[in-house]
């Protein structure tokens, strides 16, 4: 296999909603850079086809799934526009493998940010606005079962976003207490606060930037910055109702129904 | 279970816990009980560790989340009795030569300004007789082995209560949007586990309102001045010798607590 074909892959089963093995099983040689590449080079399909980069996700942001996956910084993937659900709209997964729901604290760029030896600190002073968020989640890979560098290659699982209503300066919060409650069919199922995201999503956001500063990779004003999963990842089916409330920041609502995409 | 059995399991506990030797469980020891033989010997057990009439200072609520309430296979919270001799000062140890094997759990915990007895309780009622909130650490504690417990296990052994401490910043319900109050709880020098207090049947005031409409349907209510511990905000984390444990709430402060002495 190589970086196209594994593209190729990747998008294909996207499109189709189709479950593939890991990569790294018939393709042991491939390594993180490699990975990397093959992420690259989806973006550059998906922006070919029209599609509009919107910002950037933060994957495996506790330090305990970090210790599991034998890495010390964030993963980082890419948004476009085509992943973007809108606040209200139904969740439709047919068009999904195995979609899982994680609450998010946002950031709204507000200047360009670029590594390396960027401090949480400057890394919070260049955003503009934060807000809370769902992300949906749906690895490639079956049963979610993959390598580090399968999940690199495949954008680390983003398949779908929700931003939540409000915009709050970022200097007027305790982001280490924004807590969310996670409610699924009318039973909360889980809680945490931002402090679960690497300590605190601002430590999350320089990590990533200055780890992209090694690939010549810099983040953008106007870039939505998804920081990480607070709490475990809600398995979701037809029919599931999930809500998410959080401390400041508002609530994200989001019905599964069990229709095609569109 | 008959009167005998319900002594003899509510004397087995009081041994358990006086010499620190956790016994296996009480369901395996006199065969499976339901609920409400658990809630007599629970009731003998703390007569035994409290003679008298006014040592019980409080009401705890377990098994609020979820996930407790699933691995347990249950969906319903238990309560247990705060006795006066669980309550610890946050600027003194807590010995843990009286317990056996320990877990912190941080909660909201409310002061009653006034009685609050069912059945009947509403929300309504729960928040008029709420004085105020304050930030708590409860220590729970099992006197069965390995917390190897089934919902009469627990419900026997006083909800596992071990102990609590009790912050001292006072605030009043009125401004608190008490669901998404999020709490850090820090373990050493290290964040040991997050949450918000949404996690205790999605408000802590739903389990106030829980407790004394049970308490109320076993003829018993809560008093004016007494301290309810609603359930926990985050998983319990396991403390030992020499162990710092300090829980932020979002608005209401902190509380902390040190441990000393050795395990048994």
């Amino acid at each position: 296999m190589n970086l196209s074909d594994a593209a190729d892959v990747l998008l294909g089963a996207e499109a189709t909603a189709s479950a593939l093995e890991p990569l790294t099983d018939s393709w042991q040689e491939l390594d993180l850079a490699t990975a990397t590449a093959v992420q690259h080079l989806t973006l550059s399909r998906r922006l070919a086809r029209g599609e509009r980069l919107t910002g950037l996700k933060l994957g495996l942001t506790s330090r305990a799934k970090q210790r599991r996956m034998g890495i010390d910084t964030p993963l980082t993937a890419f948004l476009t526009d085509a992943m973007v659900l809108r606040l209200g709209e139904p969740l439709r997964l047919g068009g999904l493998i195995h979609p899982r729901a994680e609450p998010e604290i946002v950031f709204l760029m507000g200047e360009r940010l670029a590594g390396p030896g960027v401090t949480a600190a400057e890394a919070l002073a260049a955003v503009a606005s934060v807000s809370c968020g769902v992300e949906i989640i749906d690895s490639r890979f079956r049963d979610f079962r993959f390598k580090l560098p399968d999940v690199v290659a495949d954008n680390a699982s983003a398949a779908r976003y929700v931003l939540g209503p409000r915009r709050v300066d970022p200097s007027s919060l305790d982001l280490t207490l924004e807590a969310c409650v996670v409610e699924l069919n009318g039973r909360v199922v889980d809680s945490a606060t931002g402090a679960a995201v690497q300590g605190h999503p601002a430590e999350a956001l320089a990590e990533a930037v200055n780890a992209l500063a090694l690939e010549g990779i810099a983040l953008e004003a106007g870039w939505s910055v998804l920081t990480g999963g607070m709490t475990d990842a809600v398995e979701l089916v037809p029919g599931s109702s999930l809500r998410v409330d959080f401390t400041h920041l508002g609530s994200v609502v989001i019905q599964a129904s069990g229709g095609e995409a569109q | 279970m008959d009167d005998a059995e319900r002594k003899a399991a509510a004397l087995d506990l009081s041994k358990a816990k006086l010499e620190r030797r956790p016994i296996r469980p009480l369901t395996e020891t006199f065969g499976s009980f339901g609920v409400e033989d658990a809630y007599a010997v629970q009731q003998l057990f703390v007569e035994q560790l409290a003679p008298g009439p006014n040592r019980t200072l409080g009401h705890k609520v377990g098994l609020t989340s979820v996930v407790m309430q699933s691995m347990l296979g249950v969906s319903q919270p238990d309560f247990g009795h705060l006795l006066e001799s669980m309550f610890y000062a946050e600027s003194s140890a807590v010995p843990l030569s009286e317990l056996i094997q320990p877990k912190v759990e941080p909660e909201v915990a409310f002061v009653l300004g006034r009685e609050l007895s069912g059945p009947g309780v509403t929300m309504a009622h729960a928040v008029r007789a709420v004085e105020y909130v304050l930030p708590a650490l409860e220590i729970i504690d099992s006197r069965i082995v390995d917390w190897k417990i089934s919902l009469s296990d627990t419900i026997a052994d006083n909800a596992s209560s071990g102990g609590v401490v009790l912050g001292g910043t006072a605030r009043r319900l009125e401004g608190l949007e008490l669901r998404t109050i999020g709490c850090n709880l820090w373990h050493g020098g290290a964040l040991a586990a997050t949450g918000a207090a949404g996690a205790v049947l999605g408000n802590p005031l739903n389990s106030l309102v829980w407790l004394a409409n049970t308490l109320g349907s076993l003829g018993e209510g809560l008093m004016e001045g007494e301290v309810v511990l609603p359930g926990s905000c985050t998983v319990a984390v396991p403390v030992t010798a020499g162990d710092e444990v300090r829980a932020f709430f979002a608005g209401l402060g902190s509380v902390g607590a040190r441990f000393e002495g050795s395990a048994p």
